[in-house]
């Protein structure tokens, strides 16, 4: 491998995506192209996708504090996640999918590769989704994941975090991101988030806290809003000639 | 244009598979009896720059039915649309590093006004250490259309064979094998998108 240099390869926007390879993030290393992505005009391919297709989504599978199983409520503060899903010019993205998935409220993800010893909840998945409604709308009910060991570096710790997959309209709109909570100390120390390259995009991972959420006697509430890639042109506004 | 700047990308993290890959949001079938078109098998490895199999990837697909119509609003053309086939799959990797579709053939569809595309298949990767997920497409190695395909175009043709599955049969089936290489030797072509 020759002259290899963090942000050499990047998808999009350079002021907003990371780089493929981020070298603080040691998994990067030997799973980033080395070879610069290629530009393509896009296609009908890109600008359809896949729709909401799972049919059967259910209120109770955006509540991670009970879709566990009957009875059990998770353990933690319960906290409200909602906000809107909008490309970029500003247009809401109505009944698209969101899945979310993130640790417990010790930390502890339950998966048979994490073995660190925080305790399990018998009582929370940590896994939950829904689609937005017309007006780009998702809410969900969880508790607030506690910070997590991991081996990339000598006592590293990832700052509490929410993962989050969206589909939007069409294949250019695809996005797999993590939401952050604010005040986090461990924010300037995470390899993951800094790998974003620009303080104001890292600050739009961020969710704020808003008391007009928040439900009395209930449940903290944060906002955060999702912008994905719209589909602008139409199959009829491609160029003739293409190229 | 863009009123609203993106948000940004997050690695899926090594622990997505609860979520993503629960029993009712896998789905390596994406054929009813019912589907029109030609039954193949697609499988393959993902595998690091160290040649390594990467147990804890996600792929996702993206295809047109057999007549060169997506299940999608923005498709208007005049290709027949199959109720039975929706055109999105999403598999994990195994232990070692394999994932599968069962699908059909697509047909081919527009590039622009005069020209068509090769029958192609999007795919998506997502895993622990990509901190955006990686785009490319595949093709299929016996297609004759492949030489005029205005994508294929965009790609050296020195590295063009890394789109092509190759056709294989067992059992009497089509299976069209697609390895992704994400780094090194045979990198596979990913798409800026």
């Amino acid at each position: 491998m020759k002259n290899i240099t963090i942000g050499d390869i990047v998808r999009g926007d350079q002021e907003i995506f990371p780089p493929y390879l981020y070298e603080a993030y040691q998994s990067t290393r030997r799973r980033a192209p080395m070879i610069p992505l290629i530009n393509v005009p896009l296609t009908l391919s890109e600008l359809t996708g896949p729709g909401p297709a799972i049919s059967a989504i259910t209120p109770e599978d955006a509540d991670l504090t009970r879709n566990a199983g009957p009875g059990g409520e998770a353990i933690g503060q319960r906290i409200i996640v909602t906000g809107r899903v909008l490309d970029d010019l500003g247009n809401p993205v109505p009944n698209t999918l969101l899945e979310v998935w993130q640790a417990n409220a010790a930390g502890r993800y339950l998966h048979k590769r994490d073995q660190w010893p925080g305790p399990l909840d018998p009582n929370f998945l940590g896994m939950g989704r829904c689609l937005t409604n017309e007006e780009g709308v998702y809410r969900f009910l969880t508790i607030r994941p506690g910070a997590y060991p991991w081996k990339n570096h000598p006592n590293a710790w990832r700052p509490s975090h929410i993962h989050f997959s969206v589909f939007g309209p069409a294949m250019v709109s695809r996005l797999v991101t993590q939401m952050y909570f604010p005040d986090d100390p461990l924010h300037a120390l995470d390899p993951i988030m800094n790998a974003v390259p620009t303080e104001n995009a890292r600050k739009r991972l961020i969710a704020a806290y808003d008391h007009a959420v928040t439900e009395p006697e209930w449940a903290l509430g944060y906002r955060w809003d999702i912008v994905v890639r719209g589909a602008y042109a139409t199959p009829f506004e491609l160029k003739e000639g293409g190229r | 244009m863009s009123t609203l700047p993106l948000t940004s990308s997050q690695t899926v993290g090594p622990f997505f598979g609860p979520a993503l890959l629960r029993e009712d949001a896998e789905r390596h079938v994406l054929v009813q009896p019912e589907t029109w078109g030609e039954r193949i098998r697609i499988e393959g490895r993902v595998l690091d720059g160290d040649g390594l199999v990467v147990p804890d990837a996600m792929v996702e697909i993206w295809q047109a039915n057999a007549h060169g119509r997506y299940n999608h609003p923005a498709d208007q053309g005049a290709a027949a649309l199959d109720e039975t086939f929706l055109g999105s799959g999403r598999s994990g990797t195994d232990e070692e590093g394999n994932y599968w579709f069962e699908t059909i053939k697509p047909g081919r569809v527009p590039f622009d006004r005069e020209r068509l595309q090769a029958p192609h298949i999007c795919v998506t990767v997502f895993s622990r250490g990509l901190l955006n997920h990686l785009a490319t497409r595949m093709y299929f190695e016996d297609e004759s259309t492949n030489a005029e395909d205005p994508i294929l175009q965009y790609v050296p043709e020195e590295r063009r064979s890394t789109l092509l599955a190759r056709r294989d049969e067992r059992e009497g089936k089509t299976i069209y094998r697609f390895d992704i290489i994400m780094q090194g030797t045979g990198e596979t072509v990913f798409f800026n998108l």
